[in-house]
């Protein structure tokens, strides 16, 4: 799970041109939009994306992201448990 | 219609150089673009970073009316009515091939959100409008070249009709890492340059 994290960090901050951020700026249960890192909603459609080409995860139901990506501690169970790739 | 308008200022961006007022105020000659854009807005210390986040014809339009703007000390309390009406010949061709790379394949089809939002050239328009609270007219026009007589006689109408204050107005051009080109310029009442096509195509030229 450790690994997934690490890789998931690297990957918002690849993916979403976090420029000025490292591995190390982002806490585990950091709030990913709102007053966390400040995400805004194109990201939010890239990180759907994201799940889908890296760990062959389909969100049918857009709503459902709210939660699962609320910080990197969610997204790694999330895709922990549903990841078909 | 009134022909007593003037360039206030003007900015340049080619070559790996940004001018402003035709005095360099930022050059790097090994870099490629992408280097050299990022390096040149670090120099601008702007702090925004949504800059990381644009496609390069926005990165390119936003950095040469952030250096013209910056220099013109507006007022962050009253609204700023400056028009921006800027043009090119490749609309926005260099990130619209990026997307169509990321759909060519039906076994591997993920178009990017993030990309797709900047297949319209006057995107960057929005991106200065956001940075600088511009509430103003703007249009984005393509054209095969420079057209200096279109931009004199858009932005002497806008001016002339009270529908700006001020016009910020040029050429925004990206197609290609080795081709790219921004000239922007401030038309207002006040300044020593004439709003003339001679001057234009003059200062476009230097």
């Amino acid at each position: 799970m450790d690994a997934l994290k690490q890789e998931l960090k690297e990957n918002l901050i690849e993916q979403l041109n976090l420029e000025d951020m490292t591995i190390a700026d982002i806490a585990d249960d950091d709030m990913l939009f709102g007053d966390g890192l400040g995400l805004d909603s194109i990201d939010a459609l890239e990180l759907i994306v994201m799940l889908d080409k890296s760990y062959g995860i389909k969100l049918t139901d857009p709503k459902e992201g709210r939660s699962i990506f609320e910080s990197i501690n969610t997204m790694a169970a999330y895709i922990t448990e549903n990841r078909s790739k | 219609m009134n022909t007593n308008y003037h360039i206030k200022s003007y900015c340049s961006i080619k070559n790996n150089q940004v001018s402003l007022n035709g005095s360099v105020v930022y050059k790097d000659e090994e870099e490629s673009f992408s280097s050299f854009i990022k390096a040149a807005y670090k120099d601008q210390n702007t702090k925004y970073p949504k800059f990381f986040k644009m496609d390069k014809l926005s990165k390119l339009a936003f950095l040469a009316a952030d250096v013209l703007l910056k220099n013109e000390n507006l007022s962050s309390e009253e609204e700023n009515n400056i028009a921006i009406v800027f043009s090119n010949k490749a609309s926005s061709l260099d990130t619209d091939r990026k997307h169509q790379e990321s759909i060519q394949n039906k076994e591997s089809y993920f178009p990017s959100p993030a990309v797709f939002v900047y297949t319209l050239p006057n995107i960057c328009i929005g991106e200065i409008s956001i940075k600088y609270k511009l509430y103003s007219e703007n249009s984005f026009f393509i054209f095969e070249n420079f057209n200096a007589t279109h931009l004199l006689t858009y932005s002497n109408s806008l001016l002339s009709s009270n529908k700006a204050d001020q016009v910020l107005c040029g050429w925004v051009e990206f197609d290609g890492e080795d081709n790219y080109e921004a000239f922007l310029y401030l038309v207002s009442a006040e300044g020593t340059i004439t709003n003339s096509k001679q001057d234009i195509i003059k200062l476009y030229n230097t």
